[in-house]
């Protein structure tokens, strides 16, 4: 049995892409960056059992033919868990959007507090940096620009 | 009887879990049945630690599966502990948290979608203290996780959602580097079997252990905070709901650094890593310090110190020694009491002041005695004031380290010294500010005209009245009426935003004092004040119990540090579940 050169340039193809879309601030990118990253991993499991082999029910075929089923296992709970939370990271999405109208991560505000105290570093704040969460106004921050 | 015993602290509060989303329309029943239960897994926990201290270390293989192929639950001396130090912590946040729902009418902290989360992420750390394959630890930390962020964002609100994100993201992150770490692993070794890859994973050539190794440690430092992957705790922690944030700094990071131990003793005992983790210990500890004395908001300030002591157990394992490793246990169980205990006096503190801005706080002492005492002595005790049991920890760590005896050692020794003195510069400074200071010499009595001050030059140029504060050349040409009103809706947005972000409410009525005098007057629900006494009761407790408390760390390191015990628990005398 041996290895296909498929799988390792598919999970690295995915891993850069995984990656690249994770370091974006639009939260849905980020979710699509995460799910890549998943699959990637998922591969990189299955790639782990070598070539391919038979399928492993006893009966069918002579257990030394067979695939390893563990990593299959561990898959099908990795997907189960990627699953259940890019469901929730879709909830925070949504729930950031109607929040504030827009779905990028927001700056840390006691952060940038903190580093303006020192007066030089003041000019650098700027107020258009940050997203408004001013639910009354939704489309204030859009016409201001 | 350890057999039956073993799965329970997993078992019961995932049960509960279900029993409270059943019962979730009777808060009153939800509130029995969780506080039930996590009594029972704490009575579970503490036999359990008896049992093993007596007997050694055991394993049980869940579903009966023959050693190597199913699940295996290790219970040895460290895992016990952590798993009676967990319950305990959980158990006092559950009962602040239940006396901060019963006087809030349950806005902050909708108590239906509380109760069945914290019990479930109760079982994901159980089960991570528990697991003795990796993929077992995965899911443990994956359940953990899940209602970690569940309890992060409760409520939804824009400053929750916001720190949830970034929380969310790099957990993500580290779970997906773990999983991938354990693919490599199971493609080198053919077992995810922590005893089993004890024996395996040191016949590996030495440059895919140093990968595996690596790959490892990266994961777990990202889950306990260790320093240049520490920066998403400050973050994200101070945002949520006092009883959360309690619990998240008292566990979460706790269960890395199990992890970590797990790691540096039973999958490579070799010590490849150690200087590494020496350094990056140093790091954790100054960078994170550093962080606290510049912090101006006390959970913030309590999130870096928790970084910052998360550098102290680190060193203590990767001394590799027994002493060390002893040390970062007893550290491991004192902090995890201690910062939940700070924690939830910041949620006090927050109720009694109305924030947790140490600006903005003052003459707390005098308005209630009580809460400054529960203050000060845990305060203290992070501090590592002589006779408590932060002091024993510190000195039994750099102890060790001197005992290493090259310079490496030396330096974190110092370090660590540097950091105690440090904590207590950070401490002692809310202590006097937000405790003794008299009210009225508090800088910011108006919390809108600060968060203005604070929002920079151009808004806090705005004349509070609602007039337009343009900063731009005004004369150049003629501003729009639209946009003028907006600019100084954006500015009054704009102070909400940081009023938010250090856990105010801009006062409609012009200036703080009226809002801050009618907050200062409202009593302290007992039950919230009674948890927290009780947890700082234990954080004393520590103190008079160190002597028996350190054996057993001893007595944990060691087994630990030997991994026959655990390898001889899964392969000599696992057994199916009666």
């Amino acid at each position: 049995m041996t290895p296909t050169v498929v799988l390792p340039v598919i999970i690295g193809g995915l891993y850069a892409a995984g990656v690249y879309l994770l370091l974006d601030r639009s939260l849905t990118r980020v979710l699509l960056g995460f799910l890549l990253l998943g699959n990637a991993t998922n591969l990189l499991l299955l790639s782990t059992v070598g070539g391919a082999g038979a399928a492993p029910i006893l009966g069918l075929a002579d257990p030394a033919e067979m695939t390893d089923p563990l990593p299959q296992a561990l898959i099908l709970t990795a997907i189960v868990i990627t699953f259940g939370v890019a469901a929730f990271l879709l909830a925070l999405i949504y729930r950031s959007w109607r929040l504030v109208r827009q779905e990028v991560v927001g700056v840390d505000e006691e952060d940038r507090r903190v580093a303006g105290r020192v007066g030089t570093d003041a000019d650098e704040l700027d107020p258009d940096d940050i997203p408004s969460d001013d639910i009354d106004l939704p489309h204030a921050s859009w016409e201001d620009r | 009887m350890i057999r039956v015993l073993t799965p329970l602290p997993v078992l019961l509060p995932l049960l509960g879990a279900a029993a409270a989303l059943l019962v979730g329309r009777h808060p009153r029943v939800q509130r029995t049945l969780s506080t039930v239960v996590l009594t029972a897994v704490l009575a579970v926990a503490v036999s359990l630690l008896l049992l093993t201290d007596a007997d050694g270390a055991s394993a049980v293989s869940v579903g009966g599966w023959p050693v190597p192929l199913g699940i295996v639950l290790v219970v040895d001396r460290l895992s016990a502990l952590m798993l009676v130090v967990a319950a305990t912590v959980g158990l006092g946040v559950l009962v602040f948290a239940m006396g901060q729902g019963s006087a809030d009418g349950d806005e902050e902290t909708p108590l239906s979608i509380f109760h069945p989360t914290f019990l479930v992420l109760m079982a994901g750390v159980a089960n991570a203290f528990l697991a003795g394959d990796l993929f077992n630890l995965y899911v443990g930390f994956e359940i953990l996780l899940t209602a970690s962020y569940v309890l992060l964002t409760l409520g939804g609100s824009a400053p929750r959602i916001r720190a949830g994100v970034t929380y969310i993201v790099v957990s993500l992150l580290s779970s997906l580097l773990f999983l991938a770490a354990i693919a490599l692993i199971y493609a080198a070794t053919g077992t995810v079997n922590m005893a089993q890859l004890a024996g395996r994973l040191a016949d590996l050539p030495s440059g895919t252990q140093l990968l595996l190794h690596s790959l490892l440690l990266i994961a777990f430092s990202i889950k306990a905070a260790v320093f240049p992957l520490s920066a998403w705790l400050p973050d994200s922690y101070p945002t949520a709901p006092a009883p959360v944030t309690a619990v998240f700094a008292g566990l979460l990071t706790k269960v890395g650094v199990y992890a970590i131990i797990r790691t540096q003793t039973l999958l490579f005992p070799g010590g490849a890593l150690d200087s590494v983790l020496m350094w990056a210990a140093l790091a954790t500890m100054v960078v994170g310090i550093l962080g606290a004395v510049a912090q101006t908001d006390i959970r913030r300030i309590l999130s870096f110190t928790l970084v910052s002591h998360i550098g102290y157990m680190v060193f203590g394992i990767a001394l590799g020694s027994a002493a060390g490793l002893a040390g970062a246990i007893f550290y491991v169980v004192h902090h995890i009491a201690i910062q939940t205990t700070l924690f939830l006096v910041a949620g006090l503190i927050e109720r009694q002041g109305g924030s947790t801005a140490v600006d903005r706080l003052g003459g707390l002492a005098k308005a209630s005695p009580l809460l400054a005492a529960l203050f000060f002595v845990p305060a203290m005790n992070l501090a590592g004031i002589p006779p408590l049991s932060g002091f024993i920890g510190k000195v039994g760590l750099l102890e060790a380290g001197v005992a290493a005896g090259w310079w490496l050692p030396y330096t974190v020794v110092a370090a660590g010294a540097v950091t105690s003195l440090l904590t207590l510069v950070a401490v002692s400074r809310v202590w006097s500010r937000a405790f003794w200071r008299p009210p009225s010499q508090s800088p910011a009595q108006d919390t809108f005209r600060a968060a203005a001050a604070d929002a920079g030059p151009e808004i806090a140029a705005a004349p509070l009245d609602g007039a337009d504060g343009e900063v731009v050349p005004i004369a150049a040409e003629p501003v729009p009426a639209g946009s003028s009103r907006g600019r100084s809706r954006r500015a009054a947005a704009w102070a909400r935003h940081s009023a938010v972000a250090t856990a105010t409410t801009p006062s409609t009525d012009g200036f703080g004092e009226g809002r801050a005098g009618r907050r200062a007057l409202r009593p302290l629900p007992w039950v919230m004040v009674t948890a927290t006494a009780t947890m700082a009761a234990l954080t004393v407790a520590l103190t008079l119990l160190a002597g028996p408390l350190y054996g057993v760390a001893g007595r944990a390191a060691a087994d630990v540090l030997d991994g026959r015990p655990y390898v001889t628990a899964v392969f000599g005398g696992a057994e199916d579940v009666p």
